[in-house]
């Protein structure tokens, strides 16, 4: 039989608050544990909590730019469970009223274009953590991340494989960045995924009992793990079982998920609007007020790319993956004036491959926009060759100045004087008596042998172009 | 509606309480009271009538984003019954 995979996405992202989203205590990431954690968070009687404006705005921004409705009314409800993290007992959340309903994500896959449905996209409070590690067989708890805003998107079950699922996640964890509402930082868990997932018979129109798969905390992984629940569940119903519904862990080491826990009674949480917190009211002018604050999207970004800039579709793709990516590209653009494919194939080519070197991110590269538009222009007006600049660019990347700096130190300027080239010329034929007889017998691929030899006494100094000419010239019929 | 026994029994699992068979009947009793007397407040009639969440008809105060905490964990840690490194301790968890 042939079947066929449904999977919708859960993802938590982190919202890029400064404070939490119902106390005042600061979210920064990897202090002292409980030195983040006030009297709101650790949940003492009788404080009570009140709703960050950001964290509102910062929802209201994503609703917007997947083109989801904004409910004016939206309501906090109480989530219900007991878990050492969870100090008060509940978890508030958004349940029946969520602050963004109905969007959608537009994914690419084989060329094609597919629309992923977003069901809503709700805000609510991060737990804290637990530590297994032995503390003579307790467990530790770190209340720093309780009560830090998180804004959770639900998917339709709208992916069919695990290739579209990532698709749909890069999409995502790229629209989340460029809006500045989460960090999108997987390994620190501000933006985590869950998957749900099942199979049924292709051209079936019931969905078949799912599976939620947890801890997923890369695109590779996510990926990975939902293949295997594909086949899993395959296996199952083939072997004439049944899919039971529950929570599944994702084990990287060994690539396989297993089950967590049933879902049956985990799933009780007896929500209902909390006492504490009057609705969330969204008002128009709120809503026009964020509109203004929204960025160039990624889609209309690289649709500009390829549009002002000549690039290929896929070069557009590399250079806005990421907001500081777009950024150091159309700076290095403005800064030398060079020609915008240029410059991209510098970005994609040279600077990326010395940040994955020494595993960089863009805004940390040594070499600035301002330093590679200075070798740019260098290159431009002939000072040096496209050859020489990769030189020029190593030296920069490890601190040794601009590039006229480092020109004029190294002595790389690019040699155009004619008469100090055809000397170099006369130099390498007179040495290569031979070559130059089986050349003058008819082997003409040893014209590049000479170029060669011109450019390796020059030091790569001469500039290749006036090489060949003169070259030709001396050597001409 | 009324509640029976084993659905009082997992109310109260739900919540982590121990109720004795005595309560148990208690709860049974005074529980089922009050879903009683929702089983009035539904049969009026509320046709066109807006659903609340909230008995006032005010919207949440919003607070600016901005850190007002000062770290006290020192203070709060010596309320736990143990803490150690930093870290509350509780019996240990594993899923």
């Amino acid at each position: 039989m042939e079947w066929e995979a449904v999977i919708g996405l859960e993802v938590h992202a982190q919202l890029l608050t400064k404070s939490k989203a119902f106390s005042g205590a600061t979210t920064k990431y990897g202090a002292v544990p409980n030195t983040q954690a006030c009297a709101v968070d650790i949940a003492l009687p009788g404080v009570l909590p009140v709703f960050n404006r950001e964290a509102a705005r910062m929802a209201v921004k994503f609703g917007l730019a997947i083109g989801a409705t904004i409910n004016h009314h939206s309501v906090f409800a109480r989530k219900n469970y007991f878990y050492p993290d969870l100090p008060k007992g509940y978890q508030i959340s958004q349940y029946e009223l969520p602050i963004v309903t109905k969007g959608h994500i537009d994914i690419e896959i084989d060329n094609s274009r597919k629309t992923i449905g977003v069901t809503r996209a709700h805000l609510e409070e991060d737990a804290g953590k637990s530590l297994h590690e032995d503390f003579h067989g307790m467990s530790g708890i770190d209340l720093n991340r309780a009560g830090t805003p998180l804004l959770e998107i639900v998917s339709e079950p709208d992916m069919r494989s695990a290739k579209e699922a990532v698709a749909y996640l890069k999409k995502l964890h790229e629209l989340v960045r460029y809006l500045e509402i989460c960090d999108g930082n997987m390994q620190e868990g501000s933006f985590r995924c869950d998957a749900n997932v099942s199979v049924r018979p292709r051209g079936e129109q019931k969905l078949g009992t799912r599976t939620e798969i947890k801890n997923v905390n890369s695109f590779r992984f996510v990926e990975k793990a939902i293949d295997y629940e594909i086949e899993r569940q395959i296996d199952v119903l083939e072997s004439g079982g049944t899919v039971v519904q529950e929570t599944r862990l994702y084990d990287s080491d060994k690539n396989v998920t297993r089950s967590m826990r049933s879902k049956e009674e985990a799933n009780d949480y007896r929500y209902f609007p909390d006492p504490d917190l009057p609705p969330l009211v969204i008002d128009d002018a709120f809503i026009r007020e964020t509109e203004k604050t929204l960025p160039e999207l990624p889609d209309a970004k690289r649709a500009r790319f390829i549009k002002d800039y000549g690039l290929s579709a896929y070069d557009a793709g590399v250079l806005t993956a990421s907001p500081e990516m777009a950024r150091y590209y159309e700076e290095t653009v403005r800064e030398s004036k060079a020609d915008p494919k240029i410059v991209a194939n510098w970005v994609t080519g040279e600077v990326s491959a010395y940040l994955n070197r020494e595993n960089k991110e863009i805004t940390d590269s040594p070499v600035t926009p301002a330093l590679l538009a200075g070798l740019l222009r260098r290159v431009a007006d002939s000072t040096i060759s496209g050859k020489i600049a990769k030189e020029v660019f190593e030296a920069m990347w490890n601190g040794q100045g601009d590039a006229d700096a480092v020109i004029e130190k190294k002595g790389l300027k690019q040699i155009t004087d004619s008469g100090a080239i055809e000397k170099v010329i006369d130099e390498v034929l007179a040495k290569n008596p031979k070559q130059l007889e089986q050349y003058r017998n008819g082997q003409e691929k040893l014209f590049g042998y000479f170029v060669g030899q011109v450019m390796k006494a020059t030091g790569g100094k001469a500039n290749p172009a006036q090489v060949n000419a003169l070259l030709k010239k001396k050597l001409g019929p | 509606m009324s509640l029976d026994r084993q659905l009082v029994q997992k109310i109260a699992h739900l919540a982590r309480l121990e109720i004795s068979e005595q309560e148990t009947d208690m709860y049974v009793e005074t529980l089922s009271r009050i879903l009683g007397l929702i089983e009035q407040m539904n049969a009026i009639d509320t046709t066109g009538v807006a659903p609340m969440a909230h008995p006032t008809d005010t919207g949440l105060r919003l607070r600016d984003d901005a850190v007002s905490e000062t770290d006290q964990s020192g203070k709060f840690q010596r309320l736990a019954p143990a803490a150690e490194a930093g870290l509350y301790l509780v019996p240990k968890v594993i899923e």
